[in-house]
């Protein structure tokens, strides 16, 4: 288990903003996403855990080794900590030949186990064919899983992978996942991977921290986190929420039913505990929550008038954009018959409602 | 006449010499320049630039008072070796490595800082000596450069004329290199000897450099970036 609390200040230089660092949080086995947008502390927060930056305050327990302690000046040099670390560019040594980049991280064990250790991780990782090159003569995928077993061989207490998918397409983003699902799997330590990629966050995170700005705003596992963001911010970092500023016009606790104003529409919602009337919130809702259908007549409870600006194809379904900064999601055979149509009803559900 | 080879044998020598001695202490300059924050360090980088700039003879008038017989560096060497440092070939090594230490710090250290700071953090990662990462890491990647530097530095070593005129003199057969050798020659009309030495020095000069112009080209394909 890896336990951090690390704080770090960095003043404003002439290129950069003044940054804190603030973060406290636990991993257990398993992979814990750090999940944020660039310059939230992410990879800092990383590599104080790896000894290559030293944090101002804080205290870092890996299992129950203390690797940094700000009151007592312990801070174990990086080469002493045992964290596997994936590097973002991999960072295989070009001048060695693969066996060699596996054998380095193992120079100080017995030959015939050395020897032993790097031929099953080898095969483990499905490199024995090709262990005689360079770097430079490897495959995207190859160098990708070098880099993975170089930072397992050792036998770490945690693994540290900086956005190990950062730049792969698909097909080898595909191949990295399975990859680490395995991993997680055969060697049960923690991992703590940085991605600025939600999907990736769904697929492979067990746990995962949004940080921002140099702090952890919201933890839990992924799935919580896309159901329930936090606030307007994580939701907002999600990137796939309708976020719609709304003044809360009535609040009946008794009937569960609230009243909504976002522009000069009225929306009916369920109670919201803990809010007031005239409370100016955000309306949080996905876009394949929403329904749509092309404008004809009468408009019933929360059904609200619209005009589509563009519609954006995705695999399956094709996102309408809507004035108003309101964005649905339908099934293509459902738009498809109305393609030309300017003017739809979009229907909010009055349940599902939430406000952040 | 014939030619007297002495100067050129002397010269090498001095050359091979100095540039192995430049290549213990500049590396350790460079290694050191590059990578650590040390109160002091402009003053120290200033310093090593410092023989690059100064007329030859003030660094010769320098190594002079520092080495001479009545200084205690001085005194230290004639009691360790029996004889004085200064007007011996000797003498012509520290000259040389004066002229040459300062132009393979600096090459060396441009060649550290071009290593990848990611290899290196790996290597500390992978849980690697700061010894073993300098041997087995640092070196093997700017072995290029510095191999390079070092073959500026044996080129320079060669042609210094001035400081070594001033601590190791003009001494035919014992301390004449071929710099002075040749403005002995100008001077003595002997143009035949003249002409040769320049040309050999010449040729010698420009090997040099196309190997150190080879050596400065990427040695793992395309130059290593993110994938």
């Amino acid at each position: 288990m890896i336990q951090a609390r690390v704080r770090k200040q960095f003043a404003p230089g002439e290129e950069s903003a003044a940054f804190s660092l603030d973060v406290d949080f636990k991993a257990e086995a398993g992979i814990t996403v750090l999940f944020g947008p660039s310059g939230a502390g992410k990879t800092l927060t990383l590599d104080s855990i790896a000894g290559f930056v030293r944090p101002d305050e804080g205290r870092i327990l890996l299992d129950d080794e203390i690797l940094f302690d700000g009151a007592s000046g312990v801070h174990l040099p990086a080469r002493a900590r045992r964290c596997g670390y994936v590097f973002q560019n991999y960072a295989l040594f070009p001048h060695m030949t693969l066996r060699g980049n596996l054998e380095f991280a193992v120079e100080r064990i017995p030959r015939l186990e050395r020897h032993r250790k790097v031929n099953e991780m080898l095969e483990k990782f499905h490199l024995a064919e090709v262990s005689g090159r360079r770097p430079y003569e490897l495959s995207g995928g190859q160098k990708q899983r070098c880099s993975i077993a170089r930072a397992l061989i050792g036998s770490p207490r945690l693994l540290l992978l900086d956005e190990p998918a950062r730049g792969l397409e698909a097909p080898l983003r595909a191949e990295l996942y399975a990859v680490l699902r395995q991993v997680r799997e055969e060697f049960q330590i923690p991992a703590l991977l940085v991605t600025h990629d939600f999907e990736e966050c769904l697929e492979l995170g067990d746990e995962m921290l949004v940080l921002r700005e140099g702090r952890v705003v919201q933890s839990g596992t992924p799935r919580k986190v896309f159901e329930y963001p936090a606030n307007v911010d994580v939701a907002r970092l999600l990137g796939v929420y309708n976020l719609l500023p709304v003044e809360i016009r009535g609040l009946d606790p008794g009937r569960n039913v609230s009243r909504l104003r976002y522009q000069d529409f009225e929306l009916t919602g369920p109670y919201f505990p803990g809010r007031l009337i005239g409370d100016r919130v955000w309306l949080c809702i996905r876009p394949d929550v929403l329904t749509a259908s092309p404008k004809d007549g009468s408009l019933g409870t929360n059904q609200m008038p619209a005009t589509l600006v563009r519609a954006v194809e995705k695999v399956e379904r094709v996102r309408l954009e809507f004035a108003d900064d309101v964005a649905v999601e339908l099934p293509r055979p459902a738009f498809e018959k109305y393609q030309s149509v300017k003017d739809w009803v979009i229907e909010f559900p009055s349940s599902g409602l939430r406000v952040l | 006449m014939p030619i007297d080879w002495f100067p050129l044998w002397l010269s090498l020598r001095v050359a091979v010499i100095s540039t192995a001695l430049a290549l213990g202490v500049g590396l350790w300059l460079a290694w050191i320049l590059a990578n650590r924050q040390f109160r002091g360090k402009e003053v120290l980088d200033a310093a090593v630039t410092l023989p690059l700039v100064l007329p030859p003879t003030v660094l010769g008038y320098y190594l002079l008072v520092v080495l001479g017989r009545n200084s205690p560096v001085g005194k230290i060497y004639e009691w360790l070796f029996g004889e004085p440092l200064v007007f011996s070939w000797q003498a012509a090594v520290v000259a040389a490595l004066f002229h040459s230490t300062p132009l393979l710090v600096k090459s060396a250290r441009a060649a550290f800082e071009s290593v990848d700071r990611s290899y290196e953090r790996a290597a500390r990662n992978l849980g690697a000596s700061e010894l073993r990462l300098f041997w087995r890491v640092t070196l093997p990647l700017a072995r290029r450069s510095i191999l390079a530097a070092a073959a500026l530095a044996f080129a320079r070593s060669l042609g210094d004329f001035g400081v070594t005129l001033m601590i190791a003199g003009n001494i035919p057969g014992r301390t004449q290199t071929v710099a002075l050798a040749i403005y002995d020659a100008v001077e003595g009309g002997n143009g035949k000897t003249a002409r040769v030495l320049v040309l050999i020095i010449s040729g010698i000069a420009l090997m040099v450099l196309s190997v150190a112009n080879r050596l400065t080209s990427s040695p793992y394909g395309p130059r290593q970036t993110a994938l």
